[in-house]
């Protein structure tokens, strides 16, 4: 356990508030990977036999591959052996049966963060003074948290359960609802679907499992946060939201992680299933530790994410907003089976110092008159790299499809670099493909006009940023929206002299 | 106490192994209330002034000072200066894409406030407030929501600086060819609105080619700058000889 103390570190990089480590007795696989670690994970987690074939399965498959190399992102190659790939908080060995069970350094840990993690007082209507909900998050967000490769609470699991709604850790899922688990688990990301995909299948940890009955509207937003506190440790979590016919979800996503010299590597997969006439709303904020202002550390985040538009007039829409990370890797897709279905995706990506991004999104349009639009906000500060690559397929079978994709790049100084990938493979001809692109800088007249008018140069910058983002904002939860755009400004100290 | 006291100001431009000379020497002093006309030839320096006055970046002052009442100007960064009363109409006012002209001047009411230890204005308040001041420069009040000057003729960006000039109520306006490609109502709007700013408390630097703009907004003083240096000062009677001879005579 790392004996740095929190003010140490949170002086020595005040930019990034969530970079402190807590002091917590853990469980932690020693480093290296091979069957026996799957093995270990699967067994761990107390897994029916299937499972454990299916990891197995996927790790075999995954010696057998290469890493990908097209991606517009550079670092030194990984060593998989030197990373731990179970890692678990000691007093959680047992798993916590309710919120007062978890550990209370856990909970401070969240309440740091602004994670509500206090549902009772919530639910009472009761706000206790020393807990009072994070003004981050409104009180009506159901979450459940992974630290490190463990879920750690789950709350409003009860409301939630009324309305018939499942919310809780995919390795619990897999004990109360085997059959949903077998029959969607790689269903739209199978496990030899990419490099990293794989190694998730292998040894994924924790993520959330959600199912929303037919017909039904969550009656919440659910919301997972994940946090990374072990050192030299991988968080391969995974998640699975199925959204039956005519339901309706909205899902946050959130994470940090604490500030180390070393890169961590954090690969997870994301499935959405949506049937007939359901909608699932996904969105991220990624505030995963960037690394310092050399480029010295932060988090490699290398994740699949896919969504199944299964069901006629289906509709999945990302949005992420990724602030993070010192590489992000990653492509949010949707895949359009179904007629009429609709696919979304909103992003804003920002990469200040050293930071690397290459993301963007697939969109594979297969059923008859189906959409997509794709919107895309670059902004690259600092001596980052920041790169758009998406895909928008139109099969044969894609009567009527339809793309709109607009990709801007906000470039700020003269170091940074931005880059846009945008591929179309048509291969029908009643398609409409729209593409709109632009490239723009903050100039410095326009910090100037903003100055001569008494604003400083950060809140100038700020104010730029997001009038820039405010298209992928608008899609955001309200609460999100305002998180988003603090912690756009706060990614960005020093961005500016 | 003046309001503005500029004593043998010398500053240059561009990068440090290429700096150019521009102001070589120029004195300036302007009491509340006062008007103050300047005019010279293309290229002699008078936007550098306002530049080096307002603190943008790329100049250096080499020599002499500047001060604002009390405030020595050289020790305060560009957006404290427009804290402490500083305007600028730019004559080339920037567009900012993405930022809606309220939002913009809703940050610039509230930094202002908040260096001078007071509350925010209300929102609603506020907009009430804005929206009458863009009718009375003529601008529409549904150019508040667009980006600032995003798409703005030259004449409204022009309109958008007085509109700024009436909200923020600085110490001192320097206006830098704000006349220049207005048409004739146009020019009165702005006139007009220069005039309903003056105080007894305030001061105008106004910056122009055109003795015409004087008509409307008399100066107490006109002075030529040129080559770096105010050359000659008199009354506005100075401005109608300029538009008769030139500035051949002087030079
Ligand atoms: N950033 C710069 N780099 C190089 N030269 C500059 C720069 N800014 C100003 N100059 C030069 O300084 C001189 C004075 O320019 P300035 O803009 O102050 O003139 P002006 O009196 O305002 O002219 P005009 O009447 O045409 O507006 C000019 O020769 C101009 O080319
Ligand atoms: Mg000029």
């Amino acid at each position: 356990m790392s004996q740095t103390s929190v003010d140490d570190l949170v002086e020595a990089r005040s930019e990034y508030s969530a970079g402190f480590v807590t002091d917590i007795e853990s469980d932690t696989l020693p480093p290296g990977l091979d069957e026996h670690t799957v093995r270990f994970i699967s067994a761990r987690k107390g897994e029916p036999q299937w499972l454990t074939d299916w990891r197995l399965k996927a790790f075999a498959h995954w010696k057998t591959m290469p890493e990908p190399t097209w991606a517009h992102v550079h670092y030194p190659p990984i060593d998989f052996q030197e990373i731990s790939y179970y890692s678990a908080p000691k007093s959680q060995a047992d798993g916590p049966q309710s919120l007062d069970e978890v550990d209370p350094e856990l909970l401070r840990t969240y309440e740091k963060l602004g994670i509500p993690l206090h549902e009772q007082a919530v639910l009472a209507g009761v706000v206790n003074a020393n807990m009072p909900p994070a003004p981050s998050m409104g009180s009506n967000v159901a979450v459940d948290v992974v630290f490190d490769s463990v879920s750690i609470a789950t709350t409003f699991k009860e409301k939630l359960a009324e309305a018939g709604v499942i919310f809780c850790p995919i390795s619990e899922a897999v004990h109360s609802h085997p059959e949903l688990i077998q029959k969607y688990l790689g269903s739209v990301i199978p496990q030899k679907d990419n490099f990293y995909a794989a190694l998730n299948s292998a040894v994924f940890s924790d993520g959330s499992f959600v199912y929303i009955p037919k017909g039904v509207r969550c009656p919440m937003e659910l919301s997972t946060y994940f946090r990374i506190n072990e050192r030299n440790t991988g968080q391969f979590e995974r998640t699975l939201i199925i959204a039956d016919a005519g339901s309706h979800v909205s899902y946050l996503e959130g994470c940090t992680a604490p500030m180390r010299d070393e890169n961590q590597l954090h690969a997870a997969v994301v499935e959405l299933v949506a049937l007939e006439d359901a909608e699932i709303k996904y969105s991220t904020v990624q505030n995963w530790y960037p690394g310092d202002e050399n480029g010295k550390g932060g988090i490699y985040n290398f994740v699949t994410k896919r969504g199944l538009c299964g069901g006629a007039r289906s509709k999945i829409s990302w949005t992420q907003v990724e602030t993070g990370s010192a590489i992000t890797w990653k492509y949010p897709s949707v895949v359009l089976r179904g007629d009429d279905s609709v696919g979304e995706f909103y992003s804003v990506a920002l990469t200040n110092n050293r930071q690397q991004a290459d993301t963007g999104t697939k969109m594979i349009h297969m059923g008859k008159n189906t959409k997509s639009t794709i919107v895309s906000k670059g902004i690259s500060a600092g001596r980052s790299e920041n790169c758009y690559r998406g895909l928008v397929r139109i099969s044969p079978t894609a009567e009527n499809a339809r793309n709109f994709t607009q990709c801007d790049s906000l470039l700020i100084g003269g170091e940074c670099g931005a880059h846009t990938f945008p591929y179309i493979e048509n291969k029908n001809n009643s398609a409409i493909i729209e593409h709109e692109a632009s490239t723009s800088k903050v100039s410095d007249d326009q910090l100037f006009a903003c100055q001569q008018r008494g604003i400083d140069s950060e809140k100038a910058v700020g104010m730029i940023v997001n009038g820039f983002c405010k298209e992928v904002f608008r899609e955001l939860p309200m609460e999100f929206a305002v998180e988003a755009g603090k912690l756009l400004e706060v990614s960005l100290e020093g961005a500016v002299g | 106490m003046s309001l503005l006291q500029v004593t043998n100001l010398h500053a240059t431009v561009g990068a440090q192994d290429e700096q150019k000379a521009i102001l070589k020497g120029l004195n300036l002093t302007v009491n509340p209330g006062e008007v103050h006309a300047i005019m010279g030839p293309n290229g002699s320096g008078k936007s550098t002034l306002a530049n080096v006055l307002s603190g943008r970046p790329g100049y250096t002052v080499t020599e002499g000072s500047m001060h604002l009442a009390d405030a020595d100007l050289a020790e305060l960064e560009p957006h404290e200066r427009a804290q402490i009363g500083l305007f600028l109409a730019f004559q080339y006012p920037v567009e900012i894409p993405g930022v809606s002209n309220m939002e913009f001047l809703k940050a610039s009411v509230d930094s202002l406030a908040r260096a001078r230890g007071e509350d925010q204005t209300n929102t609603a308040t506020f907009i009430k407030h804005i929206r009458q001041l863009a009718t009375s420069v003529d601008l529409d009040p549904q150019f508040l929501k667009r980006g600032v000057n995003e798409g703005f003729s030259g004449g409204e960006k022009k309109r958008n600086e007085i509109m700024q000039l009436l909200l923020l109520e600085p110490k001192l306006a320097i206006l830098d060819e704000t006349d220049s490609g207005l048409d004739i109502d146009a020019l009165q709007v702005v006139a007009e609105g220069v005039n309903r700013y003056k105080s007894e408390n305030n001061g105008v630097v106004l910056i122009t080619h055109y003795q015409r703009l004087l008509d409307y907004i008399v100066p107490d003083f006109v002075h030529v700058l040129a080559d770096g240096k105010i050359i000659q000062s008199g009354d506005k009677s100075l401005a109608l000889e300029l538009e008769d001879k030139g500035y051949a005579w002087l030079t």
